[in-house]
Order: structure tokens, then C-alpha cells, then sequence
């Protein structure tokens, strides 16, 4: 008991370490999903038909095959073909963040399709362009509602990284494996790395939570907590 | 341009939605300083018709001609700073729900017309008093009553400046002690010679404002003259038995 207490205590720093390279991963994952998520919901709600078609592809691609394979599809296969040198961990943010733009874009349609066209009408009317109406009227209005599902998704894509030790990534799973290889401690290790991922996670959850109630539209809706 | 030269004529314009013929060749003139009101029995096509005055429903063909040039709607540019010349003000407001009441009218003015905040927020400001609306400003529309919304929508349209206001059912979607408001400031801008092509079912607008009334029905217009030539006692119009079936209505209510 008391061994496992102070290998714990001995590893702690070293697995904090690790948070950082999976906050890292998360955070650029989250970013990426967003921005390339805003785009693809754009194209699907009010793109031409080929556009469409490609989001729609796109979509069915990185909804389908497992995030696993995904990484292994994109480290080992297609990012050595392309001839890229990507670290360990830029290859996982950047597969993780195409996968969550998939389901992000999902979760952006849906609250674009919520918006009363009749406000895209009125912009229009006032002479703004279309690119003008939706980054001014319903983009705006798209993120406020899309943040508890954005939430969601961040959680998801939090614990998901942990599957970056597969590739070596030095974050908190990859970290906690060594030391547990050397020290033969597995469950007092991975109860410390759950609950460094149950902190993370729950830091992320209140802190969006907090965003949601501060850009919330005042008589829209009610507070939550 | 002659006094008389309209500022916004259509001529021949339809519109199909599938395989549903809405506009059947339609062409309406307005003048300056006109108001003409749009009745007729709903599903007759007159809020496909005002929509397609500024082109927010492409029609299918016609030609519009604003300040006596030929507006080409292919070119996004062209539409663009028509529209903006076109105000248009809709049944269920339109207003921005993320945006203050001052802000909605603000955005247009910095975005399109690339005022200064400072200039937009005064002129902002102008046109909400204009309404009446002078301390609501800071009020987000889920805490506007209906008649409020409304003004506030017309308070963001005049604020571009419009040389035409397009209207679509403006009291229809109002709880009817609310509607006198808005009324109140429609007419207003009638007697500042607003130009204004509005439909509407409000019967004592249609009687008191029309300079013409246009009566539509299955995508035409049926009728068309002056109130006196079509509601006179006894003319036995189409829009006289309408109007008379809204007065039955409103008798009802009151
Ligand atoms: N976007 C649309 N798609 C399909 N049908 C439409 C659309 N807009 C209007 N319509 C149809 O066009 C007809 C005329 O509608 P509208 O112009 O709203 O008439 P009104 O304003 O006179 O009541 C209706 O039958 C309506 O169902
Ligand atoms: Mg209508």
C-alpha cells in the first residue's frame, strides 16, 4: 500500500506532463473539428449540390471507421506516403480533429437548420451578401446553441486521445504505461490516470458550461447551472 | 428622371415552386410617393410577389427596373445595393434574436452601409425614437412585446434609408390590442410620403392609405383601382366581398 502510495507520489509529475501533451491534442483536435465543422455545416445547409455531395461523403467516411484505424490508416499509411514528418502527437491531433469535424458538422447543421430562415431573409433584405448573413446572423447564433453538444464531443475527443499511446504520443495513457511496466503498480497507476482524465474532463464540461451561461441571449432561453 | 418615371416597376413576373404555378405574369408600377396595398385570399401569391420585388424568391422570369435602370439580378453585386435601397418588413418581424434591439438596427448600418459605430449608433438611435421605442434600445427581442418587434424591424429598415418599404402582412402576426401601435406608425410614414406597396388584411389601412388596391388571387391580379372605384357601395367587386368578409370579422371581434 504504502509502495503504491509513493510510486504514485514519484510518477505524479511525470504524468502531469502528459496532460500536456494531451491537452495539446485535445485542444488543437477541438479547433480543428470547429473550424473545418463550421465549414462542412455551411456547405451542407447552404452549398450547391456537389458540395454537399463531398461533406456528405466525408462525413460518412470518419463516422465509419473506427478512430483506431483511423490513426493507423493516416500515421503509418497515408501520412509516410505524402511523405510527411509528423510528430506523434500532431499526427493524432490532426486525425482526431478531422474525425470530430464529422460529428461536429452534424451538431452545426442542426442548429443552423434550428434558426428561423426568416432572419436570413431580413439580412438579406437589408443588402448584407449571404457570406455576410451567416457570419453575422446565424453563425452567431449557430455556436450559442451548438455548445452543449460541443461539450459533448469535447469529453469524447478528450478520452479518445488516450488511444495516441498507440503511436507513441507521450500523453497521460502512453505515460502511465511505461511507469507501470517498470514498477509492476498497473491499478494504482490507471486509477491515477482515470482520475486525471475524470478532472480534465470535468474542468472542460464547467468551463464550457460557464461560456454557455455567459453568451447566453437574455429572455431566450433559461439558466442553466 | 421625370417626376412621374416609377421608382419601382416589375413587369411579367412569374414564379413556380415545383411544379405549382404561384406568379402568373404580374407587373405592378409604384411611384414616388405611392402606396399600394396587396389583399386578396391567402395562398394567392402576394408574399411570393413582394419577395420577389427585391429578389429574395428569384422569379422565374420578368424584368424589375428600379430608378428607371434595369436591376440584373444575376450580378450579386447589383442585387446587393438594391436591396438595400428596398426595405421590407415581414409578418413575423424577422428581428435578430442575438442582438439588442439598437444592435439590430446598429449592424446593417456598420456591415453594409460600413458606417462608424459611433454614426450607426446614433442614427440607430434616431430611428428608435422615431418609433417610440427610444428606451428599449437595450432590450433583447424574446423581451419585446409583438408590437414593439414590429416597430423595431421597421425602425431597422428605415434606418438604410429605403426609397421603397415592402410590407408583408405587418399586423397579421400582432395580438389585436398591439396592432393599433403599429399602425399608427405606418401611417405616419404615409404622410412622409413614404413610398410603400403593403399587403395586408388591417381594413382600416386598406381604406384610409391605398393610393391603389391590388386584389390577388391564383397568381394574378384580378383587380386593380382605387378604393373609391372598388369598395364604393354596391360596385359588387371581388375586393368589395372581401373587404366585406373582413369587416364581418372584425365586427365579430369588437
Ligand atoms: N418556398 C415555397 N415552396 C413551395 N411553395 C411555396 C413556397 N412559398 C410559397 N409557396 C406556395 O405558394 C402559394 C402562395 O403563397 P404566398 O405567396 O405566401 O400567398 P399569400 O401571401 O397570398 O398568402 C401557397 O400555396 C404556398 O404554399
Ligand atoms: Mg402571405
Amino acid at each position: 500500500m504504502l509502495e503504491s502510495l509513493s510510486v504514485i507520489k514519484d510518477a505524479l509529475p511525470y504524468l502531469l506532463k502528459g496532460s500536456f501533451a494531451t491537452g495539446v491534442i485535445v485542444v488543437g483536435a477541438m479547433l480543428i473539428g470547429l473550424a473545418l465543422g463550421l465549414l462542412m455545416a455551411c456547405g451542407m445547409v447552404y452549398g450547391r449540390k456537389w458540395v454537399r455531395l463531398v461533406v456528405g461523403f466525408y462525413i460518412w467516411f470518419f463516422q465509419g471507421v473506427p478512430v483506431l484505424v483511423l490513426l493507423f490508416l493516416f500515421y503509418f499509411g497515408l501520412f509516410n506516403f505524402l511523405g510527411l514528418n509528423f510528430t506523434a502527437i500532431t499526427a493524432v491531433t490532426i486525425v482526431l480533429g478531422m474525425t470530430t469535424a464529422a460529428y461536429q458538422a452534424n451538431i452545426f447543421r442542426g442548429a443552423m437548420l434550428s434558426i428561423p430562415q426568416g432572419q436570413f431573409k431580413a439580412a438579406n433584405a437589408l443588402g448584407m451578401s449571404n457570406v455576410q448573413a451567416i457570419t453575422n446572423i446565424i453563425l452567431p447564433q449557430v455556436l450559442r446553441i451548438s455548445i452543449p453538444a460541443w461539450s459533448n464531443e469535447f469529453s469524447i475527443i478528450l478520452k479518445d486521445s488516450a488511444l495516441a499511446f498507440v503511436i507513441g504520443a507521450p500523453e497521460i495513457m502512453a505515460r502511465t504505461q511505461f511507469v507501470a511496466s517498470r514498477t509492476y503498480q498497473h491499478l494504482p497507476l490507471y486509477i491515477t490516470a482515470g482520475l486525471i482524465y475524470f478532472v480534465l474532463t470535468w474542468s472542460g464540461v464547467k468551463g464550457l458550461r460557464a461560456l454557455e451561461n455567459k453568451v447566453r441571449i437574455p429572455g431566450y432561453s433559461h439558466q442553466g447551472n | 428622371m421625370s417626376r412621374s418615371e416609377p421608382i419601382l416597376k416589375v413587369e411579367n413576373i412569374t414564379k413556380s415552386f415545383g411544379s405549382a404555378e404561384i406568379l402568373k405574369g404580374v407587373g405592378l408600377e409604384l411611384p414616388k410617393g405611392a402606396i399600394k396595398i396587396l389583399i386578396g385570399p391567402s395562398g394567392g401569391g402576394k408574399s411570393t410577389l413582394l419577395q420577389c420585388l427585391n429578389c429574395l424568391v428569384t422569379p422565374d422570369s420578368g424584368t424589375i427596373w428600379f430608378n428607371g435602370g434595369v436591376v440584373n439580378i444575376q450580378k450579386s453585386k447589383e442585387l446587393y445595393a438594391f436591396r438595400q435601397q428596398v426595405g421590407m418588413i415581414f409578418q413575423d418581424f424577422n428581428l435578430f434574436d442575438h442582438l439588442t434591439a439598437l444592435d439590430n438596427i446598429i449592424i446593417a448600418l456598420c456591415k453594409v452601409k460600413k458606417m462608424s459605430k459611433q454614426q450607426a449608433r446614433e442614427r440607430a438611435m434616431t430611428e428608435l425614437d422615431q418609433v417610440g421605442l427610444g428606451d428599449k434600445g437595450h432590450l433583447y427581442p424574446a423581451e419585446l412585446s409583438g408590437g414593439q418587434k414590429q416597430r423595431v424591424a421597421i425602425a431597422r429598415a428605415l434606418a438604410m434609408d429605403p426609397k421603397v418599404l415592402l410590407l408583408d402582412e405587418p399586423t397579421s402576426a400582432l395580438d389585436p390590442e398591439l396592432v393599433g401601435e403599429v399602425v399608427a406608425v405606418i401611417r405616419s410614414l404615409a404622410h412622409k410620403g413614404m413610398t410603400m406597396i403593403m399587403a395586408t388584411h388591417q381594413i382600416s389601412l386598406i381604406r384610409n392609405l391605398a393610393d391603389e388596391i391590388l386584389f390577388m388571387k391564383d397568381g394574378l391580379i384580378a383587380e386593380r383601382g382605387t378604393p373609391d372605384e372598388l369598395l364604393g357601395k354596391g360596385c359588387g367587386t371581388l375586393s368589395q366581398g372581401f373587404c366585406d368578409k373582413l369587416n364581418e370579422i372584425a365586427g365579430e371581434e369588437s
